[in-house]
């Protein structure tokens, strides 16, 4: 950890939502909690691989709607969510 | 009356502007932040007219924001700048993404920049000059894409503002509604109006730098609104919740905003109101 680089104000920008998402899953009951881990941890690392690191248009665009989507899911009324698959 | 706040944006009615008013409207253009258009296609048809407008989407992230081109045939289309959306988006591109809803004016979806300039789609005729209209999105916010932008700031801060009657009486009858005088009504005039569709607030310079801290023109407006309501009780209380050097000082009077409004209402002036009542408490 200590030879890790210094991280970029964006890079800290989706750590901390990362991290939002985490904690705000505490809150809930914990077999969903489980569930919006798994989801949650899928997408980022799915968006970590696949895209590209300089677009940042498109990385500022995804912030913004996990942001949004984090809000919601702060919403104690909200008790889980689900994923669902789009065939195109 | 409502005729002649509608058509405010035509053509004819710019023709009208006494010189020195044009051309401080003109002055004003280079604070709209669209690009100059591009120059007119060669080989189009006399009534066929061109559309550069501006696409992005996220789902596929390696394109970059670009201007792409429609032909329009315009003896087949509508006369507003909707039409000619709805006729790209019906026979050349379902992909194009745009907000509209009552085509009339009254619902504020389709607010864009067209040629520069903030307005209602289904409010602005299209332009008979030979060169190409560009259409793009609400300046210095969010897009989610194409020409739909991210309203949640703008919303937050209406909802900020606390638009509804608040009292700390009862109202005179019980159960019943609170009268006021006619004069008490009129004051309203000019304010109630607002289809809230942010072409005030996104052509302000002001609101492009600050838009976290500066409420804007049109949550300002609605602010008065509420002020100014003689059955409101919580006037003091309004005033000073928005007596902030950042949610309403930010307001340099630049006017952008009064030019700007598809329902032909006077942001500028409201906001000029709330100043005067600050000094005056």
């Amino acid at each position: 950890m200590a030879s890790r680089t210094k991280l970029s104000g964006i890079q800290r920008q989706v750590l901390s939502l990362y991290r939002g998402f985490l904690r705000t899953a505490r809150l809930k009951a914990p077999e969903e909690r489980r569930r919006i881990e798994t989801v949650v941890s899928a997408e980022f690392h799915e968006n970590a691989r696949n895209v590209d690191r300089r677009n940042f248009v498109y990385i500022e665009y995804l912030l913004r709607r996990g942001k949004r989507q984090l809000e919601q899911l702060k919403n104690p009324d909200i008790t889980g969510l689900s994923t669902l698959e789009v065939n195109k | 009356m409502a005729a002649a706040a509608l058509l405010r944006r035509s053509p004819a009615a710019r023709a009208l502007l006494s010189p020195t008013l044009s051309s401080r409207l003109v002055a004003s253009k280079p604070h709209s932040s669209a690009p100059a258009p591009p120059p007119p296609s060669k080989a189009a048809a006399p009534n066929t007219k061109t559309f550069s407008i501006y696409r992005w989407d996220p789902d596929s992230p390696s394109t970059k924001p670009h201007l792409k081109n429609y032909q329009v045939d315009l003896s087949d289309c509508g006369p507003m700048v909707l039409d000619a959306l709805l006729k790209i988006k019906n026979e050349q591109d379902p992909s194009l993404t745009f907000r509209r809803s009552c085509r009339e004016g009254i619902c504020g979806s389709c607010a864009m920049n067209i040629d520069g300039d903030n307005g209602l789609a289904c409010l602005t005729k299209i332009s008979g000059a030979s060169s190409a209209s560009t259409i793009s999105p609400l300046p210095h916010m969010f897009v989610i894409k194409d020409l739909v932008v991210d309203m949640t700031n703008f919303y937050s801060q209406y909802k900020s503002v606390e638009p509804w009657l608040k009292r700390k009486d009862p109202p005179p009858q019980p159960g019943k509604e609170i009268p006021q005088t006619k004069a008490d009504r009129a004051k309203l005039d000019g304010m109630y109006e607002c289809i809230l569709c942010a072409c005030c607030s996104t052509s302000c310079p002001s609101y492009w730098w600050n838009p976290e801290e500066y409420l804007g023109p049109a949550a300002l407006l609605h602010a008065n609104r509420w002020i100014q309501d003689s059955r409101d009780q919580f006037t003091k209380e309004r005033l000073d919740s928005i007596n902030d050097e950042f949610k309403l000082y930010r307001c340099h009077t630049i006017k952008n905003c009064t030019h700007a409004c598809p329902k032909g209402l006077n942001p500028a002036k409201q906001i000029d109101t709330i100043k005067k009542l600050q000094l005056d408490s």
